[in-house]
Protein backbone atom coordinates (compact mmCIF):
# COMPACT_ATOMS: atom_id res chain seq x y z
CA UNK A 1 0.00 0.00 0.00
CA UNK A 2 1.15 3.50 -0.63
CA UNK A 3 2.48 5.62 2.18
CA UNK A 4 2.00 9.32 2.64
CA UNK A 5 5.62 10.04 1.84
CA UNK A 6 6.85 9.58 -1.73
CA UNK A 7 9.63 7.03 -1.83
CA UNK A 8 12.09 9.48 -3.33
CA UNK A 9 11.88 11.86 -0.39
CA UNK A 10 13.36 10.16 2.65
CA UNK A 11 11.20 10.79 5.66
CA UNK A 12 13.20 12.53 8.39
CA UNK A 13 14.37 10.45 11.34
CA UNK A 14 12.50 7.26 10.54
CA UNK A 15 14.12 7.18 7.12
CA UNK A 16 17.55 8.11 8.47
CA UNK A 17 17.64 5.22 10.87
CA UNK A 18 17.11 2.77 8.03
CA UNK A 19 20.45 3.87 6.58
CA UNK A 20 19.84 2.44 3.15
CA UNK A 21 19.02 -1.11 4.07
CA UNK A 22 15.84 -2.37 2.53
CA UNK A 23 15.97 -5.88 3.84
CA UNK A 24 12.51 -5.72 5.28
CA UNK A 25 10.90 -4.92 1.94
CA UNK A 26 11.15 -8.33 0.36
CA UNK A 27 11.71 -10.85 3.12
CA UNK A 28 11.06 -14.39 2.01
CA UNK A 29 10.56 -16.22 5.26
CA UNK A 30 11.44 -18.70 6.67
CA UNK A 31 15.00 -18.44 5.41
CA UNK A 32 15.62 -16.03 8.26
CA UNK A 33 17.69 -18.55 10.18
CA UNK A 34 20.92 -17.11 8.75
CA UNK A 35 20.13 -13.79 10.39
CA UNK A 36 19.99 -13.66 14.19
CA UNK A 37 16.30 -13.41 15.05
CA UNK A 38 15.23 -10.44 17.15
CA UNK A 39 12.76 -12.59 19.04
CA UNK A 40 13.19 -16.30 19.29
CA UNK A 41 10.59 -18.49 20.99
CA UNK A 42 11.19 -22.14 21.77
CA UNK A 43 8.71 -24.67 23.14
CA UNK A 44 6.57 -22.14 24.93
CA UNK A 45 3.60 -23.37 26.97
CA UNK A 46 1.38 -20.95 28.77
CA UNK A 47 -1.19 -21.53 31.50
CA UNK A 48 -4.00 -19.54 33.07
CA UNK A 49 -4.18 -21.41 36.34
CA UNK A 50 -4.64 -25.02 35.22
CA UNK A 51 -6.00 -24.16 31.78
CA UNK A 52 -3.38 -24.33 29.08
CA UNK A 53 -3.62 -21.48 26.59
CA UNK A 54 -0.52 -22.01 24.44
CA UNK A 55 0.97 -25.31 23.33
CA UNK A 56 4.62 -25.76 22.47
CA UNK A 57 5.09 -22.63 20.40
CA UNK A 58 8.33 -22.08 18.54
CA UNK A 59 8.95 -19.26 16.12
CA UNK A 60 11.46 -16.61 15.13
CA UNK A 61 10.75 -12.97 14.47
CA UNK A 62 13.53 -11.25 12.48
CA UNK A 63 14.50 -7.66 13.09
CA UNK A 64 12.63 -4.85 11.34
CA UNK A 65 9.77 -6.82 9.90
CA UNK A 66 6.09 -6.63 10.60
CA UNK A 67 4.88 -9.95 11.91
CA UNK A 68 1.10 -10.46 11.94
CA UNK A 69 -0.66 -12.95 14.21
CA UNK A 70 -4.01 -14.11 12.89
CA UNK A 71 -6.52 -16.67 14.08
CA UNK A 72 -10.01 -16.96 15.54
CA UNK A 73 -10.92 -15.40 18.88
CA UNK A 74 -9.51 -17.25 21.84
CA UNK A 75 -6.77 -18.93 19.84
CA UNK A 76 -4.09 -17.45 22.06
CA UNK A 77 -2.60 -14.81 19.81
CA UNK A 78 -3.10 -11.97 22.32
CA UNK A 79 -1.86 -14.19 25.14
CA UNK A 80 1.23 -14.97 23.11
CA UNK A 81 1.79 -11.32 22.31
CA UNK A 82 1.60 -10.49 25.99
CA UNK A 83 4.22 -13.12 26.87
CA UNK A 84 6.72 -11.16 24.76
CA UNK A 85 6.89 -8.29 27.27
CA UNK A 86 5.74 -10.35 30.27
CA UNK A 87 2.54 -8.35 30.50
CA UNK A 88 0.80 -11.55 31.60
CA UNK A 89 2.77 -11.33 34.85
CA UNK A 90 0.13 -8.87 36.03
CA UNK A 91 -2.56 -11.58 35.87
CA UNK A 92 -2.44 -13.75 39.00
CA UNK A 93 -2.05 -17.48 38.48
CA UNK A 94 -0.47 -17.38 35.04
CA UNK A 95 2.63 -19.38 34.17
CA UNK A 96 4.91 -19.55 31.17
CA UNK A 97 7.12 -22.57 30.49
CA UNK A 98 9.71 -22.52 27.75
CA UNK A 99 12.07 -20.00 26.26
CA UNK A 100 11.45 -16.52 24.93
CA UNK A 101 14.69 -14.91 23.84
CA UNK A 102 15.03 -11.33 22.77
CA UNK A 103 18.45 -10.50 21.35
CA UNK A 104 19.59 -13.88 22.60
CA UNK A 105 18.57 -13.31 26.22
CA UNK A 106 15.86 -15.37 27.86
CA UNK A 107 13.33 -12.90 29.25
CA UNK A 108 11.85 -15.52 31.59
CA UNK A 109 15.23 -16.27 33.16
CA UNK A 110 15.37 -15.47 36.88
CA UNK A 111 16.72 -12.01 37.59
CA UNK A 112 15.34 -10.47 34.40
CA UNK A 113 14.55 -6.81 34.87
CA UNK A 114 10.92 -6.69 33.74
CA UNK A 115 10.86 -2.91 33.87
CA UNK A 116 13.84 -2.70 31.51
CA UNK A 117 12.29 -5.38 29.28
CA UNK A 118 9.06 -3.43 28.92
CA UNK A 119 10.94 -0.29 28.03
CA UNK A 120 12.63 -2.20 25.24
CA UNK A 121 9.45 -3.96 24.12
CA UNK A 122 6.72 -1.36 23.82
CA UNK A 123 3.05 -2.16 23.56
CA UNK A 124 -0.04 -0.62 21.98
CA UNK A 125 -3.35 -1.94 23.23
CA UNK A 126 -6.61 -2.76 21.52
CA UNK A 127 -8.49 -0.02 23.27
CA UNK A 128 -6.61 3.25 23.32
CA UNK A 129 -5.68 4.02 26.90
CA UNK A 130 -4.35 7.56 27.20
CA UNK A 131 -3.70 8.67 30.78
CA UNK A 132 -6.04 11.36 32.07
CA UNK A 133 -3.28 13.92 31.57
CA UNK A 134 -2.41 16.42 28.87
CA UNK A 135 -1.25 15.27 25.44
CA UNK A 136 2.29 16.37 26.24
CA UNK A 137 2.37 14.62 29.61
CA UNK A 138 1.11 11.40 28.06
CA UNK A 139 4.05 11.23 25.67
CA UNK A 140 6.47 12.53 28.29
CA UNK A 141 5.38 9.94 30.88
CA UNK A 142 7.69 7.15 29.73
CA UNK A 143 10.58 9.57 29.24
CA UNK A 144 10.16 10.95 32.72
CA UNK A 145 9.83 7.65 34.59
CA UNK A 146 12.83 6.23 32.76
CA UNK A 147 14.82 9.45 33.25
CA UNK A 148 15.64 9.51 29.57
CA UNK A 149 16.07 13.26 29.28
CA UNK A 150 18.34 15.67 31.09
CA UNK A 151 16.73 18.99 30.24
CA UNK A 152 13.34 20.46 29.56
CA UNK A 153 14.34 21.29 26.00
CA UNK A 154 15.41 17.72 25.34
CA UNK A 155 12.13 16.45 26.75
CA UNK A 156 10.16 18.73 24.45
CA UNK A 157 12.27 17.66 21.51
CA UNK A 158 11.70 13.97 22.16
CA UNK A 159 7.98 14.45 22.68
CA UNK A 160 7.76 16.29 19.37
CA UNK A 161 9.76 13.58 17.65
CA UNK A 162 7.54 10.80 19.01
CA UNK A 163 4.40 12.66 17.99
CA UNK A 164 5.88 13.26 14.54
CA UNK A 165 6.79 9.59 14.16
CA UNK A 166 3.25 8.68 15.11
CA UNK A 167 1.93 11.10 12.45
CA UNK A 168 0.06 13.09 15.05
CA UNK A 169 2.20 16.19 15.49
CA UNK A 170 0.44 18.48 12.94
CA UNK A 171 -2.93 17.78 14.55
CA UNK A 172 -1.92 18.40 18.16
CA UNK A 173 1.01 20.81 18.07
CA UNK A 174 -1.19 23.75 19.10
CA UNK A 175 -2.99 21.92 21.90
CA UNK A 176 -0.27 19.96 23.69
CA UNK A 177 -1.43 21.19 27.09
CA UNK A 178 -5.04 20.11 26.61
CA UNK A 179 -6.43 16.81 27.84
CA UNK A 180 -5.62 13.71 25.84
CA UNK A 181 -9.17 12.55 26.49
CA UNK A 182 -10.45 15.31 24.18
CA UNK A 183 -8.86 13.68 21.13
CA UNK A 184 -10.82 11.50 18.70
CA UNK A 185 -10.55 7.71 18.92
CA UNK A 186 -8.04 7.48 16.09
CA UNK A 187 -5.97 10.34 17.47
CA UNK A 188 -5.97 8.73 20.92
CA UNK A 189 -4.65 5.50 19.44
CA UNK A 190 -1.89 7.36 17.58
CA UNK A 191 -1.11 9.17 20.84
CA UNK A 192 -0.69 5.78 22.52
CA UNK A 193 1.64 4.77 19.69
CA UNK A 194 3.60 8.02 20.17
CA UNK A 195 3.78 7.28 23.89
CA UNK A 196 5.17 3.83 23.17
CA UNK A 197 7.67 5.18 20.61
CA UNK A 198 8.90 7.96 22.90
CA UNK A 199 10.93 5.59 25.08
CA UNK A 200 12.69 4.32 21.94
CA UNK A 201 11.76 0.66 22.13
CA UNK A 202 13.24 -1.91 19.80
CA UNK A 203 10.10 -3.97 19.45
CA UNK A 204 6.53 -2.67 19.31
CA UNK A 205 3.72 -5.08 20.15
CA UNK A 206 0.30 -4.08 18.82
CA UNK A 207 -2.80 -5.85 20.07
CA UNK A 208 -5.49 -5.19 17.46
CA UNK A 209 -4.52 -1.51 17.34
CA UNK A 210 -7.20 -0.54 14.81
CA UNK A 211 -10.10 -2.76 15.77
CA UNK A 212 -12.05 0.06 17.40
CA UNK A 213 -11.37 2.63 14.69
CA UNK A 214 -13.18 3.75 11.56
CA UNK A 215 -11.69 3.01 8.10
CA UNK A 216 -9.96 6.39 7.78
CA UNK A 217 -8.25 6.15 11.15
CA UNK A 218 -7.40 2.52 10.42
CA UNK A 219 -5.72 3.53 7.19
CA UNK A 220 -3.62 6.09 9.03
CA UNK A 221 -2.49 3.50 11.58
CA UNK A 222 -1.66 1.02 8.83
CA UNK A 223 0.40 3.58 6.91
CA UNK A 224 2.14 4.33 10.15
CA UNK A 225 2.98 0.67 10.76
CA UNK A 226 4.55 0.41 7.31
CA UNK A 227 6.63 3.51 8.11
CA UNK A 228 7.63 2.29 11.53
CA UNK A 229 9.04 -1.04 10.39
CA UNK A 230 12.02 0.82 8.94
CA UNK A 231 13.12 1.32 12.49
CA UNK A 232 11.26 -1.12 14.72
CA UNK A 233 10.36 -4.77 14.88
CA UNK A 234 6.58 -4.86 14.95
CA UNK A 235 4.33 -7.68 16.04
CA UNK A 236 0.67 -7.06 15.36
CA UNK A 237 -2.36 -9.10 16.36
CA UNK A 238 -5.29 -8.57 14.05
CA UNK A 239 -8.70 -10.00 13.29
CA UNK A 240 -8.73 -8.21 9.99
CA UNK A 241 -7.25 -10.48 7.33
CA UNK A 242 -6.97 -7.68 4.79
CA UNK A 243 -5.04 -5.68 7.36
CA UNK A 244 -2.59 -8.51 7.92
CA UNK A 245 -2.16 -8.82 4.17
CA UNK A 246 -1.62 -5.07 3.76
CA UNK A 247 0.87 -4.34 6.51
CA UNK A 248 2.80 -7.48 7.38
CA UNK A 249 5.83 -9.19 5.91
CA UNK A 250 5.20 -12.46 7.70
CA UNK A 251 2.07 -14.01 9.06
CA UNK A 252 1.58 -16.59 11.77
CA UNK A 253 -1.71 -18.45 12.01
CA UNK A 254 -2.81 -19.67 15.44
CA UNK A 255 -5.55 -22.13 16.21
CA UNK A 256 -6.60 -23.39 19.65
CA UNK A 257 -3.37 -22.28 21.26
CA UNK A 258 -1.16 -23.89 18.64
CA UNK A 259 0.93 -22.30 15.93
CA UNK A 260 -0.39 -23.86 12.73
CA UNK A 261 1.64 -22.06 10.14
CA UNK A 262 4.19 -19.29 9.81
CA UNK A 263 5.26 -18.05 6.43
CA UNK A 264 5.69 -14.94 4.36
CA UNK A 265 2.42 -13.07 4.25
CA UNK A 266 2.21 -13.51 0.52
CA UNK A 267 2.50 -17.27 0.81
CA UNK A 268 0.03 -17.54 3.69
CA UNK A 269 -2.59 -15.62 1.78
CA UNK A 270 -2.07 -17.14 -1.67
CA UNK A 271 -0.77 -20.64 -1.17
CA UNK A 272 -0.75 -21.72 2.48
CA UNK A 273 0.91 -25.01 3.42
CA UNK A 274 -1.83 -26.07 5.80
CA UNK A 275 -5.43 -26.89 4.97
CA UNK A 276 -6.56 -25.29 8.26
CA UNK A 277 -4.93 -21.98 7.31
CA UNK A 278 -6.61 -22.01 3.94
CA UNK A 279 -10.00 -22.77 5.49
CA UNK A 280 -9.63 -19.90 7.93
CA UNK A 281 -8.43 -17.39 5.38
CA UNK A 282 -11.14 -18.27 2.89
CA UNK A 283 -13.73 -17.84 5.63
CA UNK A 284 -14.79 -21.47 5.96
CA UNK A 285 -14.68 -21.10 9.76
CA UNK A 286 -13.77 -18.50 12.38
CA UNK B 1 -55.55 -2.15 15.56
CA UNK B 2 -57.68 -4.40 17.80
CA UNK B 3 -59.45 -3.51 21.04
CA UNK B 4 -57.12 -5.67 23.11
CA UNK B 5 -53.93 -4.04 21.96
CA UNK B 6 -55.35 -0.55 22.47
CA UNK B 7 -56.42 -1.30 26.03
CA UNK B 8 -53.10 -3.07 26.62
CA UNK B 9 -51.29 0.02 25.44
CA UNK B 10 -53.38 2.22 27.72
CA UNK B 11 -52.72 -0.02 30.69
CA UNK B 12 -49.00 0.14 29.99
CA UNK B 13 -49.15 3.92 29.81
CA UNK B 14 -51.07 4.16 33.08
CA UNK B 15 -48.55 1.90 34.84
CA UNK B 16 -45.70 3.88 33.38
CA UNK B 17 -47.15 7.20 34.55
CA UNK B 18 -47.91 5.73 37.97
CA UNK B 19 -44.38 4.43 38.47
CA UNK B 20 -42.77 7.64 37.24
CA UNK B 21 -44.94 9.64 39.65
CA UNK B 22 -44.07 7.27 42.47
CA UNK B 23 -40.31 7.69 42.02
CA UNK B 24 -40.76 11.43 41.60
CA UNK B 25 -42.76 11.52 44.83
CA UNK B 26 -40.00 9.62 46.67
CA UNK B 27 -37.37 12.02 45.35
CA UNK B 28 -39.54 14.96 46.34
CA UNK B 29 -40.00 13.52 49.85
CA UNK B 30 -36.23 13.20 50.38
CA UNK B 31 -35.46 16.68 49.06
CA UNK B 32 -38.38 18.16 51.02
CA UNK B 33 -37.09 16.62 54.26
CA UNK B 34 -33.71 18.22 53.74
CA UNK B 35 -35.22 21.58 52.79
CA UNK B 36 -37.52 21.54 55.84
CA UNK B 37 -34.66 20.73 58.22
CA UNK B 38 -32.41 23.38 56.68
CA UNK B 39 -35.23 25.92 56.56
CA UNK B 40 -36.27 25.33 60.15
CA UNK B 41 -32.68 25.67 61.38
CA UNK B 42 -32.22 28.80 59.31
CA UNK B 43 -35.41 30.40 60.63
CA UNK B 44 -34.68 29.54 64.26
CA UNK B 45 -30.99 30.35 64.04
CA UNK B 46 -30.68 33.42 61.86
CA UNK B 47 -32.16 35.84 64.43
CA UNK B 48 -29.37 35.20 66.94
CA UNK B 49 -26.50 35.44 64.50
CA UNK B 50 -24.39 38.56 64.69
CA UNK B 51 -20.73 39.37 64.20
CA UNK B 52 -20.35 39.47 67.95
CA UNK B 53 -21.86 35.99 68.25
CA UNK B 54 -19.39 34.61 65.69
CA UNK B 55 -16.27 35.90 67.48
CA UNK B 56 -17.27 35.89 71.16
CA UNK B 57 -16.59 33.18 73.71
CA UNK B 58 -19.37 31.71 75.87
CA UNK B 59 -20.37 34.01 78.74
CA UNK B 60 -22.70 33.74 81.72
CA UNK B 61 -26.36 34.05 80.76
CA UNK B 62 -27.40 37.65 80.23
CA UNK B 63 -23.98 38.87 79.12
CA UNK B 64 -24.28 37.72 75.50
CA UNK B 65 -21.60 35.28 74.48
CA UNK B 66 -20.87 33.42 71.28
CA UNK B 67 -19.17 30.56 69.53
CA UNK B 68 -15.92 32.07 68.25
CA UNK B 69 -13.71 29.69 70.17
CA UNK B 70 -15.91 26.76 69.17
CA UNK B 71 -15.53 27.57 65.45
CA UNK B 72 -11.76 27.83 65.82
CA UNK B 73 -11.65 24.64 67.89
CA UNK B 74 -13.72 22.70 65.36
CA UNK B 75 -11.40 23.81 62.56
CA UNK B 76 -8.26 22.90 64.47
CA UNK B 77 -9.54 19.44 65.34
CA UNK B 78 -10.87 18.83 61.84
CA UNK B 79 -7.49 19.81 60.45
CA UNK B 80 -5.69 17.60 62.94
CA UNK B 81 -7.88 14.60 62.20
CA UNK B 82 -7.53 15.18 58.45
CA UNK B 83 -3.75 15.36 58.72
CA UNK B 84 -3.72 12.07 60.63
CA UNK B 85 -6.69 10.31 59.08
CA UNK B 86 -6.61 11.14 55.37
CA UNK B 87 -3.08 9.90 54.55
CA UNK B 88 -3.59 6.77 56.65
CA UNK B 89 -7.01 6.08 55.19
CA UNK B 90 -5.88 6.66 51.61
CA UNK B 91 -2.81 4.49 52.17
CA UNK B 92 -4.98 1.65 53.52
CA UNK B 93 -7.31 2.06 50.53
CA UNK B 94 -4.38 1.87 48.10
CA UNK B 95 -3.12 -1.24 49.85
CA UNK B 96 -6.52 -2.90 49.70
CA UNK B 97 -7.06 -2.07 46.04
CA UNK B 98 -3.59 -2.78 44.68
CA UNK B 99 -2.23 -5.51 46.92
CA UNK B 100 -5.20 -6.62 49.00
CA UNK B 101 -6.25 -9.77 47.16
CA UNK B 102 -4.69 -12.23 49.61
CA UNK B 103 -5.78 -13.32 53.08
CA UNK B 104 -4.08 -10.30 54.64
CA UNK B 105 -6.16 -7.96 52.49
CA UNK B 106 -9.34 -9.78 53.47
CA UNK B 107 -8.53 -9.38 57.16
CA UNK B 108 -7.77 -5.67 56.73
CA UNK B 109 -10.99 -5.22 54.75
CA UNK B 110 -13.06 -7.00 57.40
CA UNK B 111 -11.50 -4.99 60.21
CA UNK B 112 -12.08 -1.74 58.31
CA UNK B 113 -15.74 -2.60 57.77
CA UNK B 114 -16.15 -3.46 61.43
CA UNK B 115 -14.46 -0.21 62.43
CA UNK B 116 -16.95 1.73 60.29
CA UNK B 117 -19.74 0.25 62.34
CA UNK B 118 -18.26 0.99 65.77
CA UNK B 119 -20.43 3.61 67.53
CA UNK B 120 -18.52 6.86 67.79
CA UNK B 121 -18.97 7.09 71.57
CA UNK B 122 -16.96 3.88 71.90
CA UNK B 123 -14.16 5.49 69.90
CA UNK B 124 -14.38 8.37 72.38
CA UNK B 125 -14.07 6.07 75.39
CA UNK B 126 -11.21 4.20 73.73
CA UNK B 127 -9.22 7.40 73.19
CA UNK B 128 -10.18 8.54 76.68
CA UNK B 129 -8.49 5.44 78.10
CA UNK B 130 -5.60 5.56 75.68
CA UNK B 131 -4.69 9.26 75.72
CA UNK B 132 -6.79 11.34 78.13
CA UNK B 133 -6.15 9.21 81.25
CA UNK B 134 -2.36 8.93 80.79
CA UNK B 135 -2.12 12.67 79.97
CA UNK B 136 -4.23 13.52 82.97
CA UNK B 137 -6.48 15.92 81.06
CA UNK B 138 -8.71 16.28 78.04
CA UNK B 139 -6.99 17.72 74.98
CA UNK B 140 -7.51 18.79 71.38
CA UNK B 141 -4.99 16.12 70.43
CA UNK B 142 -7.18 13.38 71.89
CA UNK B 143 -10.22 14.85 70.14
CA UNK B 144 -8.46 15.04 66.78
CA UNK B 145 -7.22 11.47 67.03
CA UNK B 146 -10.66 10.20 68.00
CA UNK B 147 -12.10 11.91 64.93
CA UNK B 148 -9.27 10.54 62.78
CA UNK B 149 -10.14 6.99 63.93
CA UNK B 150 -13.67 7.55 62.68
CA UNK B 151 -12.38 8.90 59.36
CA UNK B 152 -9.85 6.20 58.50
CA UNK B 153 -12.22 3.32 57.66
CA UNK B 154 -14.54 5.56 55.64
CA UNK B 155 -11.69 7.03 53.63
CA UNK B 156 -10.04 3.61 53.21
CA UNK B 157 -13.08 1.92 51.73
CA UNK B 158 -14.06 4.77 49.40
CA UNK B 159 -10.44 5.05 48.24
CA UNK B 160 -10.32 1.31 47.57
CA UNK B 161 -13.51 1.44 45.55
CA UNK B 162 -12.43 4.47 43.56
CA UNK B 163 -9.06 2.90 42.73
CA UNK B 164 -10.75 -0.32 41.64
CA UNK B 165 -12.78 1.75 39.18
CA UNK B 166 -9.60 2.85 37.38
CA UNK B 167 -9.50 0.69 34.25
CA UNK B 168 -6.87 -2.06 34.03
CA UNK B 169 -5.90 -0.71 30.62
CA UNK B 170 -4.46 2.43 32.26
CA UNK B 171 -2.26 0.37 34.58
CA UNK B 172 -1.15 -1.86 31.72
CA UNK B 173 -0.41 1.18 29.59
CA UNK B 174 1.92 2.53 32.25
CA UNK B 175 3.50 -0.85 33.00
CA UNK B 176 4.13 -1.36 29.28
CA UNK B 177 6.21 1.83 29.27
CA UNK B 178 8.52 0.37 31.86
CA UNK B 179 6.99 1.98 34.93
CA UNK B 180 7.55 0.12 38.21
CA UNK B 181 4.43 -0.77 40.18
CA UNK B 182 4.77 2.03 42.74
CA UNK B 183 5.07 4.67 40.03
CA UNK B 184 2.01 3.31 38.27
CA UNK B 185 0.05 3.59 41.50
CA UNK B 186 1.33 7.04 42.43
CA UNK B 187 1.56 8.65 39.01
CA UNK B 188 -1.35 7.16 37.07
CA UNK B 189 -3.84 5.30 39.25
CA UNK B 190 -4.10 7.76 42.14
CA UNK B 191 -4.52 10.85 39.91
CA UNK B 192 -7.13 9.02 37.84
CA UNK B 193 -9.04 8.21 41.02
CA UNK B 194 -8.38 11.56 42.70
CA UNK B 195 -11.79 13.14 42.30
CA UNK B 196 -13.48 10.05 43.74
CA UNK B 197 -11.00 9.91 46.60
CA UNK B 198 -11.59 13.62 47.29
CA UNK B 199 -15.32 12.97 47.43
CA UNK B 200 -14.71 10.21 49.95
CA UNK B 201 -12.48 12.49 52.01
CA UNK B 202 -15.12 15.21 51.86
CA UNK B 203 -17.80 12.83 53.09
CA UNK B 204 -15.55 11.73 55.92
CA UNK B 205 -14.83 15.34 56.94
CA UNK B 206 -18.53 16.18 56.80
CA UNK B 207 -19.22 13.12 58.94
CA UNK B 208 -16.71 13.99 61.66
CA UNK B 209 -17.64 17.64 61.74
CA UNK B 210 -21.01 16.51 63.06
CA UNK B 211 -19.59 14.18 65.73
CA UNK B 212 -20.28 15.08 69.33
CA UNK B 213 -19.99 11.92 71.39
CA UNK B 214 -16.28 11.19 70.91
CA UNK B 215 -15.39 14.82 71.67
CA UNK B 216 -17.26 14.84 74.99
CA UNK B 217 -14.74 12.33 76.33
CA UNK B 218 -11.65 13.68 74.65
CA UNK B 219 -11.55 17.40 73.83
CA UNK B 220 -14.22 18.11 76.45
CA UNK B 221 -14.83 21.73 75.54
CA UNK B 222 -13.57 25.05 76.80
CA UNK B 223 -14.92 28.49 77.50
CA UNK B 224 -11.87 30.21 76.07
CA UNK B 225 -9.92 30.57 72.86
CA UNK B 226 -7.33 27.81 72.93
CA UNK B 227 -4.64 27.14 70.33
CA UNK B 228 -2.72 24.49 72.25
CA UNK B 229 -3.20 20.90 71.23
CA UNK B 230 -2.51 19.54 74.69
CA UNK B 231 -5.33 21.52 76.32
CA UNK B 232 -9.11 21.03 76.26
CA UNK B 233 -10.67 22.63 73.20
CA UNK B 234 -14.14 23.79 72.35
CA UNK B 235 -15.97 22.54 69.29
CA UNK B 236 -19.20 23.55 67.58
CA UNK B 237 -20.98 20.30 68.26
CA UNK B 238 -20.12 20.18 71.96
CA UNK B 239 -20.98 23.87 72.27
CA UNK B 240 -24.35 23.22 70.63
CA UNK B 241 -24.91 20.41 73.10
CA UNK B 242 -24.00 22.61 76.04
CA UNK B 243 -26.25 25.46 74.88
CA UNK B 244 -29.10 23.08 74.06
CA UNK B 245 -29.20 21.46 77.51
CA UNK B 246 -29.05 24.85 79.23
CA UNK B 247 -32.17 26.01 81.09
CA UNK B 248 -32.52 29.45 79.47
CA UNK B 249 -34.23 30.36 76.22
CA UNK B 250 -31.36 32.63 75.19
CA UNK B 251 -29.05 29.61 75.30
CA UNK B 252 -31.44 27.60 73.15
CA UNK B 253 -31.43 30.41 70.62
CA UNK B 254 -27.64 30.35 70.54
CA UNK B 255 -27.75 26.58 70.03
CA UNK B 256 -29.93 27.10 66.95
CA UNK B 257 -27.60 29.77 65.64
CA UNK B 258 -24.54 27.56 66.23
CA UNK B 259 -26.30 24.73 64.38
CA UNK B 260 -26.86 27.04 61.43
CA UNK B 261 -23.19 27.97 61.43
CA UNK B 262 -22.18 24.30 61.52
CA UNK B 263 -24.46 23.45 58.58
CA UNK B 264 -23.09 26.40 56.62
CA UNK B 265 -19.52 25.26 57.30
CA UNK B 266 -20.22 21.71 56.10
CA UNK B 267 -21.89 23.11 52.99
CA UNK B 268 -18.90 25.36 52.38
CA UNK B 269 -16.50 22.42 52.71
CA UNK B 270 -18.60 20.42 50.26
CA UNK B 271 -18.65 23.19 47.68
CA UNK B 272 -14.96 23.96 48.10
CA UNK B 273 -13.88 20.34 47.62
CA UNK B 274 -16.14 19.95 44.61
CA UNK B 275 -14.68 23.10 43.14
CA UNK B 276 -11.06 22.06 43.62
CA UNK B 277 -11.49 18.47 42.47
CA UNK B 278 -13.33 19.16 39.24
CA UNK B 279 -11.88 17.05 36.46
CA UNK B 280 -9.23 19.48 35.40
CA UNK B 281 -7.47 17.65 32.60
Amino acid sequence: MSTTTPASVPKPRVGDARAGEHQSENVKQPAASEVQAKISVRNLDFFYGRAQALYNLSLDIPERVVMAFIGPSGCGKSTFLRTLNRMNDTIPGTRAVGQVEIDGRDIYAPGTDVVELRRKVGMVFQKSNPFPKSIFDNVAYGLRINRMTTSKGELQEKVEQALTDAALWPEVKDRLKTSALGLSGGQQQRLCIARALAVQPEVVLMDEPASALDPMATQKIEELIVELKQQYTIVIVTHNMQQAARVSDQTAFFWLGKLIEINSTEKVFTNPDEKLTEDYITGRFG
Amino acid sequence: MSEVSVSGKNFRRVVNTLMTSLTAACAFFVVATLVIILGYIAIRGVTSISWQFLIDTPKPVGEGGGIGNAIVGSFIMMLLSSVVGLPLGIAVGVYLAEFGDGWMGNIVRFVTDTLTGVPSIIVGIFIYTLIVLPMGRASALAGGIALALIMIPIVARTTEEMIRLVPTSLREGALALGAPQWRVTLGVVLPAASSGIATGAMLAIARISGETAPLLFTALGSRFYNYYLDKPMSSLTVQIYNYAIGPYDVEHKMAWAATLVLMALILAINIAVRFFTRQKV
